[in-house]
C-alpha cells in the first residue's frame, strides 16, 4: 500500500507517494536525498538517525514517515543558522573536536540541540544523561561533552555567514 | 531492516479506532508510539496486515487528578509522565520509572499505554503499574471495562486487551508522601533490566518484579507481608514466591533469584530514606 505523506523538512514542505512501511530515515535519505541523517544500528539503540520532530529528538529509524505526516522535521542539513553560520552546537563540535570518524555526529548534534533548547545550561551529568541514547565508538564522549558545554557557553555564536 | 507490507489507516478518535478494529479484524494492530511494535515489525517477528495509527488521538494524551486517583491517558508519552508535577507529587515511583525507559529519544515517542499493552516482562512501566495498584480502562464495542493491573497481564506479551478493544486510560491510586524505590540491574545504561524491583510503601504497599516471570510479576506474598508490617528478612524470604524467571546469557535462574533478593533489600533501604 502506498500513501501520500507530507512532511515539512528543514522548513520546506515535502510530499511524496511512499509505501506505508517507509521509515522516516529512508524518507529523508532516499526520497529527499538528505543523507546527513545516518542509519547506524537500525534498532533504535545508537541514535545516529536522531532528528528533531516538532523540536524534540527522536530516532527516525523507528518512526514511519506516515506517522509524522503534517509534522516539522529538522535534520543536520537544517541545523545551521539562517545566514549559513554553524549553529553553536555545530561550532562546539568543531572547536572541541567532538568527533573522530563523524558517523554519530549528526545524531549527536541533533540530540544536543534538543537538550540545549530545553536546558540552555546543562551540567556535565545532564549532558551525559541527555546523550545516553547516542553511541560514539571513537571519542570516549569526553570531547562530545566539552562540545556541548562550549555551545552552552556561546549561545549567540555566529561566524557572520557561511564559510 | 524494513517491515513487511501492511495497510495503514489513521484513527482520529477512540470511537474511530474501535470502528477500524472491528472493520479490519484481528490481523490489525494499533500503532501508538511504535517503539515496541516497529522494532518487532522490522525484525518481521510481527507482520500485521493493517496498522491502525492512533498516534494523533489527542483525547488520549492527558494527566489529570480525579479524587483519590491520578488518571493518565494511554497515549501519554513517557517524557510527559516523567516531567509531570502532578505525577511527581502523587506517584513519584511512576514518574521515576517513566524516566528509566530507554533514552530521551525513546521517551519522547513511547507511550504508557503502548508499553503496558505490549506486556513485556522485562519492561519497566508494567512493574510500576503493578506495585502502585493501577487499574486499566479498556474500551470496545460494548463500552468500557476496568481491569486491575494484576489481572491485566496474562502471559508473555499477552494482556487482557481483546481483539477489537483499546486501552484508553490508566487509573493510579495516589501514593502521596509514601516511600518508594525502583532498583534496576543492567549491564549497560540502556539495556532492559536483568532484574528490576518496583517498591511502593505507604497505605497500599506493593512490590513488583521485572524480568522474573513470563509476564510482568506482582510479588503477592511479599506485598502482603509488607502490608502486615513484616520485617525485611521475612519479605525477602518470600520475594521469589511464584516467580518463573527466564534463564539466558545474562543470568541463570538462581542468579536472578539472588538479584531479586538483593535489589528488594536495596529498594527498602532507598524507600525508607
Amino acid at each position: 500500500m502506498t500513501i501520500r505523506t507530507s512532511i515539512t523538512v528543514n522548513g520546506k514542505e515535502t510530499s511524496r507517494e511512499v509505501e506505508a512501511r517507509t521509515l522516516l530515515v529512508h524518507y529523508l535519505r532516499e526520497e529527499l536525498s538528505l543523507t546527513g541523517t545516518h542509519v547506524g544500528c537500525d534498532t533504535s539503540n545508537c541514535g545516529a538517525c536522531t532528528v528533531l520532530l516538532d523540536g524534540e529528538a527522536v530516532k527516525s529509524c523507528t518512526l514511519l514517515a506516515a506517522q509524522v505526516h503534517d509534522c516539522n522535521v529538522t535534520t543536520i542539513e537544517g541545523a545551521a543558522q539562517a545566514d549559513g553560520s554553524f549553529s553553536p552546537v555545530q561550532e562546539g563540535f568543531r572547536q572541541e573536536h567532538g568527533l573522530q570518524c563523524g558517523y554519530c555526529t549528526p545524531g549527536m548534534i541533533m540530540a544536543s540541540t534538543a537538550l540545549l533548547s530545553e536546558n540552555p545550561n546543562p551540567s556535565e551529568e545532564e549532558i551525559r544523561q541527555a546523550l545516553e541514547g547516542n553511541l560514539c565508538r571513537c571519542t570516549g564522549y569526553e570531547m562530545i561533552v566539552n562540545a556541548v558545554r562550549w555551545a552552552a557557553e556561546h549561545p549567540n555564536f555566529t561566524s557572520g555567514g557561511a564559510k | 531492516m524494513i517491515p513487511a507490507q501492511f495497510d495503514y489507516v489513521e484513527a482520529t478518535s477512540v470511537a474511530d479506532a474501535i470502528r477500524l478494529l472491528a472493520e479490519h479484524g484481528d490481523e490489525a494492530k494499533l500503532l501508538a508510539g511504535g517503539h515496541s511494535l516497529i522494532p518487532l515489525m522490522k525484525l518481521r517477528l510481527v507482520t500485521p496486515a493493517t496498522l491502525i495509527d492512533v498516534t494523533h488521538i489527542k483525547e488520549l494524551s492527558y494527566i489529570k487528578e480525579d479524587g483519590n486517583n491520578i488518571v493518565i491517558g494511554a497515549l501519554t508519552r513517557h517524557r510527559d509522565i516523567e516531567q509531570s508535577e502532578l505525577v511527581k507529587k502523587h506517584l513519584p515511583l511512576v514518574a521515576h520509572v517513566a524516566g528509566e525507559v530507554g533514552d530521551p529519544q525513546v521517551r519522547n515517542r513511547g507511550t504508557l499505554g503502548g508499553s503496558l499493552v505490549h506486556g513485556d516482562p522485562a519492561a519497566d512501566l508494567p512493574a510500576a503499574a503493578l506495585a502502585t495498584g493501577a487499574t486499566m480502562v479498556i474500551a470496545g464495542q460494548n463500552g468500557e471495562r476496568r481491569v486491575s493491573a494484576q489481572e491485566f497481564f496474562i502471559d508473555f506479551l499477552e494482556t487482557d486487551v481483546q481483539p477489537g478493544e483499546i486501552l484508553t486510560a490508566i487509573e493510579f491510586p495516589k501514593h502521596t508522601d509514601a516511600g518508594w524505590a525502583y532498583e534496576k540491574f543492567v549491564r549497560r545504561a540502556m539495556d532492559y533490566a536483568i532484574v528490576g524491583v518496583a517498591l511502593q510503601l505507604g497505605a497500599k504497599p506493593g512490590v513488583a518484579l521485572v524480568n522474573m516471570s513470563n509476564k510482568p510479576h506482582l510479588a503477592q506474598s511479599a506485598s502482603q507481608a509488607i502490608s502486615k508490617g513484616a520485617a525485611i528478612a521475612d519479605v525477602l524470604a518470600v520475594i521469589n514466591d511464584n516467580t518463573n524467571p527466564p534463564e539466558d546469557l545474562n543470568a541463570t535462574v538462581e542468579y536472578r533469584e539472588h538479584l531479586a533478593r538483593v535489589l528488594t533489600q536495596r529498594a527498602f533501604a532507598t524507600a525508607s530514606k
